[in-house]
């Protein structure tokens, strides 16, 4: 659909991802960082800027900096700088942000994302860190805007992409695999909805073999869907103002999410002059090489690497490493279940069945009904014959509702499977003997009826058949 | 009230019982009343340091003393905020701010037992050498010329510290030197000011003008009694980043006269034809008098003195632009309503913030703008490091560094030249120092022929304050000043 959209386009898109630091306390203070506290509770003199007070640096964030930084195969920065960006607003106390510019502690490095081309590497331009503002509140008065500075001084990661990506299933793909970077590093919780990940995106267009486009900055999306309708809204409005022969302006704009229509914020004119300078109050941030080597070695298997290996020890596809890999829950519970077991047969009922119910549910596989342990009793019970997939499927959603276990159930209810061929042959024959008309036009060539006397078999096995043997026997009877 | 107050003498006189803190507190604090014409104090603490003082009395007597200079009252200047006390920094902006935390070095002070007064009158933010700039008004200088009966500037910024010392409205006090806040007040009066190295004092609860020049300093009468307030306010805080991990020294037990085989550099770029001869008098006496002492007086160069105040009048108002953005409204201070956001800021800044506070904020909003950054701000970091590295050479060959405080003698408050760039010219001898982030001392070393006090100015290398401390006690106990201003105000 955007694909015919954008024919005879090309988009060109960069994001800066803005990424919590999962860290107990703010970056320059030791206020707690907790999610949804009262307004105005987490608020140290720092974080409120009372006079005469200073920043020191939580240097737990530097090291989640620095493994982000690893984690995204990027240049790490041995000496980098504290700058102060100043602007005024009420929600920002200090009347500056305290942010990296030009030199920031983690610079260029990459990612790796499946395109439907296949791999496709996307250019990280550098990681650097910064406070957060504070919560404007508009909407509590009618004559003031009340102030939660909770969230003033808490650390920041910016992640600013090159301008490497073509298309919004890319765009989406990136900030995808960047935020599954960073929860398998455990340095950002990569919750959109509480804000702790947001992505600013920069969307150009331009005709094949003309110069780049005059780029616009969609602000503050919060979530994969927001960044999807955001880029295909704004490639359609500028390839719009082209067509009718106008021109883009370059400007930050905001999208609606009611509306699914961006707007502009401001212009280029209007942007601040931020005046940044380093910082007097720190001094420039240096980092030891064997401490870097020390994070570095601590740094746990990310999805690229499990992924390979998956696909190396358990012949996966890379389509379903890929599905299994994105999260970190997710591969750990694959792996808890395929240890000693068929991986075909793992893999299917864990991103098929086990994610629709979860999908059903509206969990994430964290609050999984089902451990993973009791998956893999299940498909034990599969992979021996005693039940088939159909009847595993009733068990295992037996098995959501009342947390047994999936043989307690098998036994409970006798959903045992028959694989004796002696029972099943007087089943069969019984159907075949029922039903002389159907087993004469099936001879003369009616092919379909084959299914038909597999059914009636299986009914009158109240479905406890094992199908492959009702199959096998039903073919050999008739053929005969 | 005896003149030879000190918190030697002080400590020696609670030890001996001869007066209580309670007695020695009420004296002091009817010395501020008595001398309010001279406008030293912002806020005088006077139920709060008499309680304070019976506390320390009560220790005394329970033999459970905080140190040897428990119960000693002494006066803070009004930008180191003080838990319960108005901490206004001579502006309007400030003047209803009550801080509910207390200051490193207040802190400091009060471990020791030392008790406060009051809060010190100074220039606005600590911008200003006349201390004309405080919204309260001009602080007087003790001082008057034996020619007029016209008012003189005490200096500034910590004209009120400087100023209650000299007047005895206090034996010892608390400043702030940015570019020659101590040290240049402390000349103006008769005073001893130290700037310690730029690291040895905690900058935690003093509200903050440039933040890599700022340093917290005692203004006492003597050298012996800077060695002590230091002993009691350095040291490293983990609360400042920017505060020195280096070890400190035990100041007052190791000050040491003895300055044979040093080495005394005179710097020929702070010769000049305007300085008045009275001053030149004393340098050159001063050298002599080292010399005579035992010491080997060197002629130096620093070559690029010239530049300092230049460099220093972009960086200072650069940090100060963005240091007094928080000074918004929203939060605590002055709060003008508006109609709107912007509306509040520009009303709020607009009135509570004065003309000196305002030109250098616009000053530094400028320099730091885009477009022009390199140019200035850039430029001026540049030479910073040429000044730094002048005097890095320089310590290659001389142990410390014999200049003028400054440029001139008190004047008076009516003849405060108008061009403020005039009036940035008296900190030229001392804002080298805070640029390569050095210890200075003022030590008075004479009287012109007005009778006004002339400072002389020691350098020593970073973290060297025990040299410097050595060299001006050496000073001190040659020439024994011991002039003291007739309190006029008294009449």
């Amino acid at each position: 659909m955007v694909a015919q959209m954008i024919e005879g386009w090309n988009l060109v898109i960069g994001i800066e991802i803005h990424a919590q630091v999962n860290s107990k306390s703010k970056l320059f203070s030791s206020s707690p960082t907790d999610f949804g506290s009262k307004p105005n509770s987490q608020v140290s003199l720092i974080d409120a800027a009372m006079p005469g007070m200073l920043p020191v640096i939580n240097k737990f964030c530097i090291e989640q900096a620095v493994k982000s930084g690893i984690g995204l195969n990027a240049k790490i920065n041995k000496k980098s700088i504290f700058d102060r960006k100043n602007y005024f607003y009420q929600d920002l106390p200090q009347g500056y942000q305290i942010s990296q510019y030009k030199d920031p502690i983690v610079g260029e490095g990459f990612v790796e994302i499946e395109t439907e081309n296949g791999q496709k590497k996307i250019g990280v331009e550098r990681l650097h860190l910064e406070q957060d503002a504070g919560k404007s509140l508009h909407d509590q008065d009618p004559n003031f805007t009340f102030v939660d500075l909770n969230r003033s001084g808490i650390a920041l990661m910016e992640i600013v992409s090159k301008p490497d990506m073509s298309s919004p299933e890319e765009a989406i793909e990136y900030v995808r695999k960047v935020r599954s970077i960073l929860r398998y590093l455990g340095t950002c919780d990569g919750n959109m909805e509480q804000g702790s990940l947001r992505a600013d995106v920069n969307v150009s267009v331009n005709k094949p073999g003309n110069e780049l486009g005059t780029r616009c900055e969609i602000k503050n999306l919060n979530s994969f869907k927001f960044i999807h309708a955001a880029i295909v809204y704004e490639a359609k409005r500028q390839i719009k103002l082209i067509e009718q022969g106008e021109s883009v302006n370059q400007e930050t704009r905001l999208f609606n999410t009611q509306s699914g229509e961006t707007r502009s914020m401001r212009s280029k004119e209007d942007a601040h002059d931020y005046r940044y300078f380093p910082d007097p109050d720190l001094l420039p941030l240096t980092l030891d090489d064997d401490w870097i080597k020390g994070l570095q070695e601590s740094i746990p298997e990310l999805p690229d690497q499990i992924k390979e290996r998956l696909i190396k020890e358990y012949s996966l596809s890379s389509y379903d490493a890929n599905i299994i890999v994105s999260d970190k829950a997710t591969s750990e519970y694959f792996e808890d279940v395929v240890k000693n077991r068929n991986p075909k047969l793992v893999t299917t009922w864990v991103t098929g069945e086990l994610f629709s119910i979860l999908n059903k549910k509206n969990l994430i596989i964290e609050d999984s009904p089902i451990t993973s342990k009791q998956l893999g009793e299940l498909v034990d019970n599969i992979e021996n014959g005693k039940i088939s997939n159909r009847q595993a499927k009733e068990v295992l959603e037996e098995m959501c509702e009342s947390g047994k276990g999936a043989l307690e159930i098998i036994d409970e209810k006798g959903v045992s499977q028959i694989s004796d061929e002696n029972e099943i042959e007087s089943l069969v024959d019984n159907v075949l003997n029922s039903n002389p008309e159907n087993v004469k036009k099936y001879k003369n060539g009616k092919d379909k009826l084959f299914g038909f006397f597999v059914g009636e078999a299986m009914k009158l096995s109240k479905g406890k058949a094992n199908p492959k043997i009702v199959n096998d026997l039903i073919k050999k009877k008739l053929s005969q | 009230m005896k003149d030879s107050y000190t918190l030697k003498s002080l400590a020696a006189l609670l030890e001996n019982n001869k007066i209580s803190s309670k007695e020695l507190t009420s004296e002091y604090l009817k010395n501020i009343e008595n001398g309010k014409e001279l406008n030293c104090y912002n806020t005088i603490s006077q139920e709060k340091a008499l309680v304070d003082a019976e506390k320390s009395d009560e220790r005394r007597k329970s033999q459970n003393l905080r140190s040897k200079y428990d119960g000693i009252p002494i006066g803070i200047k009004d930008l180191f905020c003080t838990k319960g006390v108005t901490t206004t920094a001579s502006s309007k902006i400030l003047s209803n701010f009550v801080p509910n935390y207390e200051s490193t070095v207040t802190q400091n002070c009060d471990n020791a037992g030392l008790i406060s007064l009051g809060k010190l009158n100074c220039d606005e933010f600590a911008m200003g050498s006349t201390n004309k700039t405080s919204f309260f008004g001009s602080v007087k200088n003790p001082w008057k010329s034996v020619n007029s009966d016209n008012d003189l500037v005490p200096g500034g910024s910590s004209g009120g510290s400087a100023a209650a010392v000299s007047g005895d409205l206090c034996v010892a006090s608390l400043g702030t030197d940015t570019g020659g806040s101590i040290r240049q007040p402390a000349s103006f009066t008769g005073t001893v000011g130290l700037k310690p190295s730029y690291g040895r004092v905690s900058r935690w609860g003093i509200v903050a003008f440039a933040s890599s020049l700022d340093q917290a300093g005692p203004i006492t009468k003597t050298v012996e009694d800077a060695a002590i307030l230091l002993d009691i306010i350095s040291g490293h805080d983990e609360k400042d980043s920017t505060s020195s991990v280096n070890p400190k020294e035990n100041y007052y037990e190791n000050l040491n006269s003895d300055i044979k085989g040093m080495k005394i550099g005179i710097p020929k770029e702070f010769r000049s034809d305007k300085l008045p001869a009275s001053t030149q008098k004393s340098w050159d006496e001063c050298a002599n008098l080292l010399k005579t002492n035992g010491a080997e007086i060197v002629d130096i160069s620093l070559p690029h003195t010239m530049n300092a105040l230049p460099a220093y009048y972009i960086i200072a108002p650069a940090e100060a632009s963005s240091n007094l953005a928080r000074y918004d409204g929203v939060r605590y201070g002055l709060r003008v309503k508006g109609n709107d956001l912007i509306d509040m800021y520009e009303k709020t800044r607009s009135e509570g913030f004065g003309d000196e506070v305002k030109r250098r904020i616009l000053i530094g909003t400028y320099v730091l703008s885009s477009g022009y950054y390199d140019a200035y701000y850039i430029k001026a970091q540049k030479i910073r490091s040429l000044i730094k590295s002048d005097y890095v050479e320089a310590f290659k060959k001389v142990d410390a560094i014999l200049t003028p405080s400054t440029p001139s003698t008190a004047f008076e408050i009516a003849n405060e030249p108008s061009d403020p760039v005039q009036n940035y010219l008296n900190d030229i001898f001392t804002v080298p120092v805070n640029l390569a982030g050095l210890p200075g001392i003022s030590i008075p070393y004479a009287n012109d022929e007005n009778n006004l006090p002339i400072g002389l100015q020691l350098i020593t290398n970073s973290f060297e304050e025990q040299k410097l401390l050595n060299v001006a006690k050496n000073i001190e106990e040659t020439i024994n000043y011991s002039e003291t201003p007739e309190k006029w105000w008294l009449k």
